[in-house]
């Protein structure tokens, strides 16, 4: 079983070193799609996991003993179809073809199962037509 | 047989005009030939939908009471250029509120600007009026500030004095680091490769050599009717061009108004460029008359007909060098990616193909229904003929 979800984790629960534990305690394959980690502030952490369904559900009950908040990816990045005008110009800096483009329309779509949250189409969009919520 | 303009509007008020958008015509030419196709089709629709910075509107907002000789004046805190009459003032697209962090945080985001406000008022919201003065006899009062909306303006009316770019650079980075510009953000070591042209669709790639799109010509701007009023700014007919007389770099240009209170928030919208600014996307259509074989060759051009320079935006461009590091056309750019030197390269657009397809197949119906008849040129942009040359900035001191 595979999930892709993204971790808010608190200033305590920093230093915890959760992917070695998620590895070694609950044989998880961890996949580290992005990851912002500073010492002030909250952590986030955009992961994907996978492994046996029990193992996975022990895993998610573990970060959430740390006060580690966990969403679905899909939830956050918002692409907003009526905002969008089709220009293209996030298209080359996707980087995991999350944004197409159907070349005989020129119409572009979205695809969240592929997104990694990685938020370059962001500053890319020039009518605020993507937004990511944490 | 030509056929006169006079003649194609007498088709167009009966519903008998054959009008084809300049997609179209390409198939048609393919299948019958151009002197058929010439002799069958009236009306060409061409159409772009892309950030144009040289945007704006002025407007009169009415009198106060007492009076005010409007001297600085703002709408929804962006400065409007009030250095006309009493109540009188240009919004330019491009202009930022004052407190705008700008690139201090760099790069910037640049969220609202002159032309959101124009995105506001079109989309019929209220946005909030600021004017201040010195105060004179005829003109006491000092400041004013009102809710007001596009209703409430006496006119209001989009002035554009740089338009539909015959043409346009593809911007790419050679450099190591990421760079913010108005072609979008453009990544290292040629990452990517941004292109902004409707190319086959665009006006005056179309009618490469002006001679039906003059001063006069009636057209589709910003959802509403407009006008091309003269060339635009840095209009440079003189540009290198291909064989087939269709600009290779960014050449003619087009200065064009009309009546704000006609047009749509689909077709005014703000465009917010990371680490560069504010600008505006404006939708444009323009008809053009199949007059003779010769316009009729022209609006059959093909995007792999079109070529388009490649240049360096991290410092060809901003160091004004001349260089072009390659051509390629706008059936490359189209299709995603481009190969220079070996490497395959991703394109991004900044001009909505898809919206420009839209336009031009509403310009065709409002042509079919009859509601738009076509104007004759009163005179005609500079052209090939006309000697001018790109002057560039003497810095005399």
């Amino acid at each position: 079983m595979k999930k892709r979800v993204v971790l808010t984790f608190p200033k305590e629960s920093i230093e915890e070193p959760i992917t070695y534990h998620l590895i070694r305690d609950y044989d998880l394959m961890v996949n580290i799609l992005s990851a912002k980690v500073d010492p002030n502030e909250e952590g986030k952490m955009v992961i994907e996991l996978n492994g046996q369904k029990e193992m996975l559900h022990n895993g998610m009950d573990y970060l959430k003993g740390l006060g580690v908040t966990i969403q679905a990816l899909a939830q956050d990045v918002t692409w907003d179809e009526q905002r969008c005008i089709h220009c293209t110009a996030c298209i080359p800096l996707c980087p995991s073809h999350a944004l197409s483009v159907d070349r005989s329309q020129m119409l572009v779509s979205f695809n969240s199962d592929r997104c990694i949250v990685c938020g370059l189409c962001l500053k890319a969009c020039p009518y605020h037509a993507i937004e990511i919520r944490f | 047989m030509p056929k006169t303009i006079a003649e194609i509007n007498e088709r167009i008020k009966k519903g008998e005009a054959v009008v084809v958008t300049a997609e179209e015509i390409i198939d048609l030419v393919d299948k019958k030939g151009i002197a058929q196709t010439a002799r069958d089709v009236d009306v060409v629709t061409t159409a772009t939908f892309g950030p144009m910075c040289s945007s704006g509107f002025y407007f009169n907002f009415g009198h106060s009471k007492p009076r005010i000789r409007a001297h600085k004046v703002w709408l929804n805190n962006i400065p409007a250029y009030g250095g006309l009459a009493a109540v009188d003032a240009y919004l330019g697209a491009t202009e930022l509120p004052e407190d705008d962090p700008t690139n201090t945080i760099y790069p910037g985001t640049f969220k609202y600007g002159g032309a959101h406000v124009i995105e506001d008022l079109v989309a019929g919201r209220d946005v909030r009026l600021k004017a201040i003065s010195y105060g004179t006899d005829c003109y006491p009062k000092k400041e004013v500030e009102a809710i007001i909306n596009l209703n409430d303006m006496n006119e209001a009316v989009l002035f554009n004095p740089r338009n539909a770019y015959q043409n346009y650079n593809v911007g790419v980075n050679l450099s190591d680091k990421v760079i913010y510009t108005y072609m979008g953000i453009l990544q290292p070591r040629m990452g990517n490769a941004n292109y902004s042209s409707a190319g086959q669709l665009s006006p005056l790639l179309n009618d490469p050599f002006y001679l039906t799109i003059g001063i006069g010509t009636r057209i589709f701007l910003g959802g509403g009717i407009g006008y091309v009023v003269w060339n635009g700014t840095q209009h440079n007919p003189c540009a290198l061009r291909g064989e087939n007389g269709v600009p290779k770099r960014g050449a003619g240009t087009l200065a064009v108004m009309g009546d704000l209170k006609q047009m749509s928030p689909n077709w005014l919208k703000g465009v917010s460029m990371t680490g560069y600014g504010v600008s505006m996307a404006v939708g444009i259509g323009i008809p053009i008359p199949i007059l003779n074989e010769e316009i009729c060759q022209f609006a059959a051009v093909r995007d792999e007909d079109i070529y388009a320079p490649v240049v360096d935006y991290s410092s060809t461009y901003p160091q004004r060098e001349p260089d072009v590091i390659a051509e390629v056309n706008y059936s490359q750019l189209k299709k995603g990616s481009i190969s220079i030197n070996g490497k395959n390269i991703p394109t991004g657009g900044l001009s909505s193909y898809a919206r420009a397809r839209e336009i031009a197949g509403t310009l065709k119906e409002w042509i079919q229904k009859g509601d738009f008849l076509l104007t004759e040129k009163v005179a005609s942009l500079p052209s090939v003929d006309s000697g001018i040359s790109l002057k560039a900035l003497k810095e005399k001191t």
